[in-house]
C-alpha cells in the first residue's frame, strides 16, 4: 500500500529482536559464567577463550562473505587440515637446506596462504565456471582435502621439527601488549570484514547477489567475478587461520580442522546472516563465534552439566537462532 | 435476489493507518464485476479481505446473506470464493494435475488416484479448451496455460466466486480474448467473478458492474453499461486525463547509436537500425517478437553476433559496463525478477547500478541519502517512510524507482522495456512526462512497448519486429495502429 504520508518522516524504530538477539544472549551467557564460577572473568580465562576461537572466528568471517553472497562452503575444516599437513611437510623438508631459523618459518607461513588461497580458487572455479551447486562442490573438496591429509600423514601425525616447533611457537603463545597473537589477528581480520561488508561496493556486491542474482547481473554487476573473490577470500582465511594453528601443536592429523566448517557456518548463522543469501554482518558473526566459545568455557569451568554435552547446547542455540532469527523478520 | 458475496462498510487497518475506508461491494452470481483504480488505491487489500488473506478491521463480509468470518485463504475456499493471484500459485516442477489436486489430493484406499485425478483435470482443461497435456509439467508450459491450470484448480474446488488479480497483465490480445471466453462460459455456469485490470478497454468488453476506488475509498459503483473508458479513468485518478501523452516532438540529430547485423542465436536475426540524439524511437512487435532480446544485446546483458556503436565508438558484447560507460543503459521489463532487489531498502537500489560514483574506497552513505532525497522529490515516489523495502513499495513507485536508478548513471541513451507494465492510468501518464523530458534534455530513448495507443502517442518514429527480425518502421505522420499491426503480423514489410 502506498501512503502518502511524508517520506522524511521515518517511523520510530522498533526495538529489532534481529539486530539485538545475538547481543542478548551473549550478554546472558557472560552473566551464566560471572554467576557459576569466579574464575571466569579472569584475564587468563577470557583471553584463553578468545585465542581458542580466534581459528573458527577468522574462518566464519571469510564464510559470513560466501553465504551472503548466496553459497556455502563445507571445505573450510578439511582445507585447513590440508593447509596445516603441506605447511609441515614443505617446512620439514626445507630444513636441512636453509637450516632452522626465521626463514623455513617465513616460507612455510607463504606455502600456508598460497594454498589456503589455491583452494579457495578451486572451490570458487568449479562453483562460477563449471556452474556446479556450492553445496555440492565443497561437499567434493571437503572429502578430498581430508582423505589428501590423512594420507599424506601415512593414517597418523605429521609432526613439525622439533627446533622449528619452538622457533614458530611465538605466533600462537607470543602476545603484544599482553595479548595473543591469534587474538590480535582474529581482531584485524573482523574489522576489515566488517568495514568490507558495510561500507565498500563489495560488500554492496555479495548482498546484492545473495539477494537476487538476475537483478545483480541486471546492475552490471560482475556475479562470477564477485562469486569468486567471496571462495578466494575465504581460502585465503582458511590460510590464515592455518598459520595461527601450526604452532599452537605443531602438527597435523586426519583430526585437524574436524567440523571446523560446521562451527564457521553455526557463528556466521547465529550472528544473524541469512542462510540463503542477501544480508550478511560481520559484527554478528564474531558475536556468533564468541558465543560458541563461551558455551564450551563454561562448561568446562562448571559440573553443572557434562562437557561432553557441549554439542547438544551449540546445536539448541543453533536452532534457537533461527527461529528468533525468523520471528524478527516477520515483525518487519 | 441476494448477492453470493457481499462486503458492507469494510474497513482495514495496517497499524495506524486505514488503507480501506466503508467498502460495499455485492457481487452477483453470473455477474462480472470489475474493481479498477490506481496503484494503491486499495484494489489488493480489497480482495485480500474478500479471499480470506486478511481480516477486515470493521464492518461485515457476507455469503448468500449471511455474516461470516473468514480467517484463512483456504477457509475461504471452503465456501467456494477462490483468488488467483498475479504470480500464479502453481508448483514449477509438479505436474498440471498433480497441481489441479494438491492439497486435496484424491486418493483409492491409502493410494492416490493417478488415473481418476487425471482424467477429471482433462475434463477439466477440454471443458476450458486449453490443449495443455494433464502431465506436463507448469515450468514447461506457456503463462496463458499456466492461467488456465489456475481456472480449472479454481472450479475443481467447486468455486461460486472466482477472484482475479489482474489476469491479462501477462496475456497478448489473443490469448486475453481465449480467457474472456472462459470468463463468459464461467458466467454463464453462474459463477460469480470479480476482476482488477488496468486496462480500461477490456473492462468495457466484460464487465457488468465496475467499482472504482480512489485512495481506499469507492468513488464510484454502477453498471457497465453506457460508462465511458474517459469516465473510469476520470474516476480513478480524480482529474481529467484528456491530455494522456504529451505533445509530439520533433526528434532527430545526428546517429548516436547504430546497430548493424545484430543476431541473437534463437531470438533475433539480422536487426539493423540507428539512434537519433533527442529522438524517441519505439519498438513494437508481438510479445516474443525479440525485441527484449534484441535490446539486451546492444545493452550487453546477452552474447551477440553483430556490432553497436555508440557516437563512433564500438561496444563489446556480452558485457554490460562499457556500455553504461559509454552512456548506454537498459530498463528491464521484468522489475521483480530483474529490476529491483525487493527485500532490500530503497538506498541500496537506486545506488546499485551507479555504486562506483557513491564509493571512494569505502561508500559514502551521506551521498547515497543524498541522492535519495533527490530520487524521491525528482520521480515523485510516493513512499510511506524511508526505511520502506523496495518489494512493499506498488508497481508504479517500483518503476520509478527502476528509473531513478538507471538514471543515476548519467546516461544519454536509455532503453526502456515496458515502462508502464501493471501501472496505473495517473502514474503512466508521469512516465510519459518525464520520457518526453529526457529528449528535451537531449538524450535519446528507446521504447519498447506492447501498448499500441503508448507507442503512438508517444514516439517519433516506430521500428516493427515480427520473429526475430525488424520487418519496417514507420515514422511521422505515417505512425498509427493500422500500420504498425499489419507489420508485426507479418502482412507487409521485409520479414513477409
Amino acid at each position: 500500500m502506498t501512503a502518502t504520508a511524508e517520506p522524511r518522516q521515518a517511523p520510530r524504530r522498533r526495538i529489532n529482536l534481529h539486530a539485538i538477539g545475538p547481543l542478548a544472549a551473549l550478554g546472558v551467557l557472560l552473566l551464566i559464567g560471572i554467576a557459576l564460577n569466579d574464575n571466569f572473568l579472569s584475564y587468563s580465562n577470557l583471553t584463553n577463550v578468545l585465542a581458542r576461537s580466534a581459528f573458527i572466528g577468522i574462518i566464519a568471517v571469510g564464510m559470513t562473505f560466501v553465504i551472503t553472497a548466496g553459497g556455502l562452503d563445507l571445505s573450510v575444516g578439511s582445507m585447513a587440515a590440508f593447509v596445516a599437513g603441506v605447511m609441515i611437510m614443505v617446512m620439514n623438508a626445507l630444513l636441512p637446506m636453509m637450516g632452522q631459523g626465521v626463514g623455513v618459518i617465513l616460507v612455510g607461513i607463504l606455502i600456508g596462504l598460497v594454498t589456503g588461497l589455491f583452494g579457495g580458487a578451486i572451490n570458487g572455479l568449479l562453483v562460477t565456471r563449471a556452474r556446479i551447486e556450492a553445496f555440492i562442490v565443497t561437499l567434493g573438496t571437503m572429502g578430498i582435502y581430508r582423505s589428501l591429509i590423512t594420507w599424506m600423514a601415512d593414517g597418523g601425525t605429521l609432526s613439525l621439527n622439533y627446533e622449528l616447533s619452538g622457533v614458530y611457537r611465538p605466533v600462537y603463545y607470543g602476545t603484544v601488549l599482553g595479548v595473543s597473537w591469534p587474538i590480535i589477528v582474529f581482531a584485524l581480520v573482523a574489522i576489515a570484514g566488517e568495514i568490507t561488508m558495510r561500507h565498500t561496493r563489495f560488500g554492496r556486491h555479495c548482498a546484492a547477489i545473495g539477494s537476487n542474482e538476475q537483478v545483480a547481473r541486471y546492475s552490471a554487476v560482475n556475479v562470477m567475478r564477485v562469486r569468486m573473490a567471496t571462495y578466494v577470500l575465504l581460502g585465503l582465511l582458511v590460510g590464515v587461520a592455518t598459520i595461527m594453528y601450526v604452532p599452537r601443536l605443531g602438527s597435523a592429523s586426519a583430526a585437524t580442522g574436524l567440523l571446523w566448517e560446521l562451527e564457521a557456518i553455526a557463528a556466521v548463522i547465529i550472528g544473524g546472516t541469512m542462510l540463503k543469501g542477501g544480508f550478511g554482518r560481520v559484527w554478528g558473526t564474531v558475536v556468533g563465534v564468541l558465543i560458541l566459545g563461551l558455551i564450551g568455557n563454561i562448561l568446562n569451568l562448571t559440573d553443572l552439566v557434562s562437557p561432553y554435552l557441549n554439542g547438544a547446547i551449540q546445536g539448541i542455540i543453533i536452532i534457537l537462532a533461527v527461529v528468533l532469527q525468523r520471528g524478527g523478520i516477520r515483525s518487519n | 435476489m441476494k448477492p453470493v458475496l457481499s462486503l458492507s462498510n469494510v474497513t482495514r487497518s495496517f497499524g495506524p493507518i486505514e488503507v480501506l475506508h466503508g467498502i460495499d461491494i455485492q457481487l452477483h452470481s453470473g455477474e462480472v464485476h470489475a474493481l479498477i483504480g490506481e496503484n494503491g488505491a486499495g484494489k489488493s487489500t480489497t480482495m485480500k479481505v474478500m479471499s480470506g488473506f486478511l481480516a477486515p478491521s470493521s464492518g461485515t463480509v457476507c455469503i448468500d446473506g449471511d455474516p461470516v468470518r473468514l480467517t484463512s485463504p483456504a477457509q475461504a475456499e471452503e465456501a467456494g470464493i477462490v483468488m488467483i493471484h498475479q504470480e500464479f500459485n502453481l508448483a514449477a516442477h509438479l505436474t498440471v494435475t498433480e497441481n489441479v489436486f494438491l492439497g486435496r489430493e484424491m486418493r483409492r484406499g491409502p493410494f492416490l488416484d493417478h488415473a481418476g485425478m487425471r482424467k477429471y483435470t482433462q475434463a477439466l482443461l477440454t471443458r476450458l479448451h486449453c490443449n495443455a497435456s494433464p502431465d506436463a509439467r507448469i515450468a514447461d508450459i506457456s503463462v496463458p496455460d499456466r492461467q488456465m491450470v489456475e481456472i480449472a484448480k479454481a472450479l475443481s474446488r467447486h468455486a461460486r466466486v472466482l477472484i482475479m488479480d489482474e489476469p491479462t497483465a501477462v496475456l497478448t490480445a489473443r490469448e486475453t480474448e481465449v480467457l474472456f471466453q472462459q470468463v463468459d462460459r464461467l458466467k454463464a455456469e453462474g459463477v460469480a467473478v470479480l476482476y482488477t485490470s488496468h486496462k480500461l478497454g477490456e473492462v468495457r468488453r466484460l464487465a457488468d458492474r465496475v467499482t472504482v476506488l480512489r485512495d481506499g475509498s469507492m468513488v464510484l459503483s454502477d453498471c457497465a453499461e453506457g460508462m465511458t473508458e474517459d469516465q473510469m479513468a476520470t474516476a480513478m485518478v480524480g482529474r481529467d486525463l484528456s491530455d494522456l501523452y504529451p505533445p509530439k516532438r520533433k526528434g532527430g540529430g545526428d546517429v548516436v547509436l547504430s546497430a548493424r547485423d545484430i543476431r541473437v542465436p534463437r531470438f533475433v536475426e539480422d536487426a539493423s537500425f540507428d539512434l537519433r540524439q533527442g529522438e524517441i524511437l519505439g519498438f513494437a512487435g508481438l510479445v516474443g517478437s525479440g525485441r527484449t532480446e534484441l535490446m539486451e544485446a546492444v545493452a550487453g546483458l546477452r552474447p551477440r553476433d553483430g556490432s553497436v556503436t555508440v557516437n563512433g565508438a564500438t561496444l563489446p558484447a556480452d558485457r554490460m559496463r562499457p556500455a553504461i560507460q559509454a552512456g548506454l543503459v537498459y530498463l528491464t521489463e521484468d522489475r521483480k525478477e530483474s529490476g529491483l532487489l525487493l527485500n532490500k531498502s530503497l538506498r541500496e537500489n537506486l545506488t546499485l547500478l551507479a555504486l562506483e560514483r557513491f564509493s571512494h574506497g569505502l561508500i559514502d552513505r551521506k551521498a547515497e541519502d543524498a541522492a535519495l532525497d533527490q530520487a524521491i522529490a525528482d520521480w515523485d515516489i510516493r513512499i510511506p517512510h524511508r526505511d520502506v523495502l523496495a518489494g512493499n513499495l506498488s508497481g508504479g513507485n517500483q518503476q520509478k524507482l527502476l528509473l531513478a536508478k538507471t538514471m543515476l548513471t548519467q546516461p544519454r541513451i536509455v532503453i526502456v522495456d515496458e515502462p508502464t507494465r501493471g501501472i496505473d492510468i495517473g502514474t503512466k501518464q508521469q512516465i510519459y512526462r518525464f520520457i518526453h523530458r529526457l529528449a528535451d534534455e537531449g538524450l535519446s530513448v528507446i521504447v519498447i512497448s506492447s501498448e499500441l495507443p503508448e507507442v503512438i502517442g508517444l514516439c517519433d518514429r516506430v521500428i516493427v519486429m515480427q520473429r526475430g527480425r525488424i520487418a519496417g518502421q514507420v515514422a511521422g505522420a505515417d505512425v498509427n495502429e493500422r500500420a504498425i499491426v499489419r507489420l508485426a503480423m507479418g502482412l507487409e514489410g521485409e520479414a513477409a
